[in-house]
Order: C-alpha cells, then structure tokens, then sequence
C-alpha cells in the first residue's frame, strides 16, 4: 500500500472517529451532572448497613462483591497463563545451554550505590505501605489490590537495589505461588462462608463492629486480605518470571 | 478545583502526547511512568483517591517495569539496544 493510499485511508478513519467521538460528547450529561440514583443509594446505606465509611470498597467487596471475585480470577488466570507459557520456555532452554550463569554479566548487572542505597531504604516504608493500605481498605481509599501492589513492588525495589541472588533468598517462588492461590482461594471460602452461615455466597456473616476501626465492617477487610495476598502474589510472580526469562540470556532462547 | 482540574487535563494531554511523540522505547517506559502519575493526580483531584491509587501502582510501578524488562530480554534476542 502506498503512503498516500495509507494516509487517505488514515484521513478518512479519522473523520469518521472524530465524527462519532464529538457526537458521542454531546451526548453526554453535564460536567459532574450525575444522573444514576445508585451512587447516591450507596452513599446513604454503606454506613448505616456495612458500618464503613469507605462506599467504594463497601461497594466493591460487598454490595457487588461476586464481581469483584471475577476481577480477581482475571487476575489470577492471566499470572497463571503467562507463568506456564514461560516456564515452559525456561525447560527447554535449560535442555540445550547448560552454562547460564556468567559471572561477567553479573558484574555487569551491579548498580551503583547510590541507586542501591535508595532502593534499599525505601523497601521497608513500602512493605509499610502495602500492609497498612490493605488492611485499611475499609476505612480509606485503597485497599487489596492497590496494597497488593505496592506490596509487590517493593520485592521489585529488592531487585533493582540489590542482585537477583538475594532477591531469590527473600523471594522463595513456592511461598509466592503459595501466597497468590491462598488469597484468590480465601476470596472464595469467605463467600463460602456465607452460605455456611446460612444465607447466600458473599453473606456477611461476621459482626460489623464499630464503624470506623480497625476491626469492623464485617467481612469487607478479610475480602481486601485476601486480594491483597493474590495481587501481591500475582505481580511478583510475573516479575519474577519476565526477570527469569532476561536472565536466561540466550540468544533466540524462547523465540 | 476547577482551576486544578483544568490544569491537570491539560496536563494529561501534554503527558499522554509525549509518550506517544517518544520514539525510543526504553525512554517511554519512563515518560509512560510519568504520564501514569499525571493520570494519578488528574483522578485524584476529581475525587476518586481509589482510582488513583490503582492507577499508581499500576501506571508507574507494574507497567513500565514489564515494559523495561521486555526491552531488556529484547535486546538479549536482538542484539544490544540502540
């Protein structure tokens, strides 16, 4: 295709995305004009029924908790996926190179200090951080997944300060895999627990307590431990197998 | 806020053109970190902390980390990046 065939094609499409994207716009309410009634619902009732002050995650771990279980799962298929296509690549490269580990490379692989020293002393604030935005999913913004992320970066922010050896002695793979499938399971087995209790998946069968403390809110923070667990689990075992793969360093390995 | 929140749009736009203008790869995965930040900022000011949160830890953590990673195991394959 010729490049002016190309960008009359690329003129038109554009005319015509423009046309629906503006047509689109005008219909659209009012800048902060919010028309759904069930935002203001779940502004009213999450204190008075959840005893939390955190309508989004009384939102999303309680009153659409089942979809919630869904994310998680995409989550936790997608790790899953991506740890089987690699690994299969990683036993096969093993089969034709043996020698892996150059000891030139590693030297090559050092950071400076300075990098070093940063990154080391931010991973202890930032297991700090994941931990507390976790189990303060239900009474600030955040929660599981956010925390979770945090959590698992600073296992990036030991790679990146430090080596891969030491990253591997903090980062024992089957505690990790452990960690991801123990939070997507506890997901479930506390919406088991409703129905143990009585009534439907996802019942709230724990007290509520106080609204505003640590511990209250009924299920919602063990909801937001266990996603923490699997999305914490989940990005450190992609990072760790993206990082297996550059380290596996051979050329056309896995291609 | 509503001055802020304009300035933050603008800024979103200048923030997301400039990923796009950015033509070598492992600079854009620092410019698209710096973009995720901005789009952080710009949710957080319209009122959704949460969403902001995630796009944090999504947007300038996760994602330019597996970017960088990929273009490292790129170079592997390909010979040393340019």
């Amino acid at each position: 295709m010729s490049r002016r065939v190309r960008s009359g094609l690329f003129l038109v499409a554009a005319a015509v995305f423009a046309f629906l994207l503006i047509w689109g716009l005008l219909g659209l309410p009012d800048f902060g004009d919010y028309r759904g009634p069930y935002g203001d619902v779940l502004q009213q009732v999450a204190l008075p029924e959840r005893h939390t002050p955190q309508v989004v995650g009384a939102t999303t771990f309680d009153y659409r908790g089942f979809d919630t279980l869904g994310e998680e799962f995409i989550l936790f298929a997608a790790a899953l996926g991506a740890v089987v296509l690699l690994r299969q690549q990683r036993g096969e490269e093993k089969d034709e190179e043996e020698e892996q580990d150059h000891p030139a490379d590693r030297q090559r692989r050092d950071t400076s200090d300075a990098l070093r020293l940063l990154g080391l002393g931010l991973v202890g604030p930032l297991v700090v951080l994941g931990l507390y935005v976790i189990v303060h999913g239900h009474l600030t913004p955040g929660g599981g997944f956010q925390g979770g992320v945090v959590l698992a970066s600073a296992f990036v922010l030991v790679h990146v300060a430090g080596r891969y050896l030491i990253l591997q002695r903090v980062r024992p793979m089957p505690l990790v895999e452990i960690t991801e499938a123990g939070g997507a399971a506890g997901f479930v087995l506390v919406g088991l627990g409703g129905m143990i209790a009585g009534s439907t998946f996802l019942f709230n069968f724990l007290p509520l307590g106080e609204p505003g403390t640590l511990l209250s809110a009924g299920m919602i923070p063990l909801l937001n431990i266990s996603v923490g667990l699997e999305v914490a689990g989940a990005v450190v075992l992609l990072f760790s197998e993206f990082l297996e793969q550059w380290l596996l360093r051979g050329r056309g390995g896995g291609a | 806020m509503m001055v802020l929140q304009g300035v933050l749009l603008v800024l979103v736009a200048v923030g997301g053109t400039a990923v796009v203008l950015t033509r070598d790869p492992l600079r854009q995965a620092i410019v698209v970190g710096i973009f995720g930040v901005l789009l952080g900022v710009l949710f957080f000011a319209f009122q959704a902390p949460d969403v902001a949160l995630s796009q944090i830890v999504v947007g300038s953590v996760a994602l330019p980390a597996m970017i960088v990673l990929t273009l490292a195991k790129l170079a592997q394959l390909r010979g040393p990046y340019e």
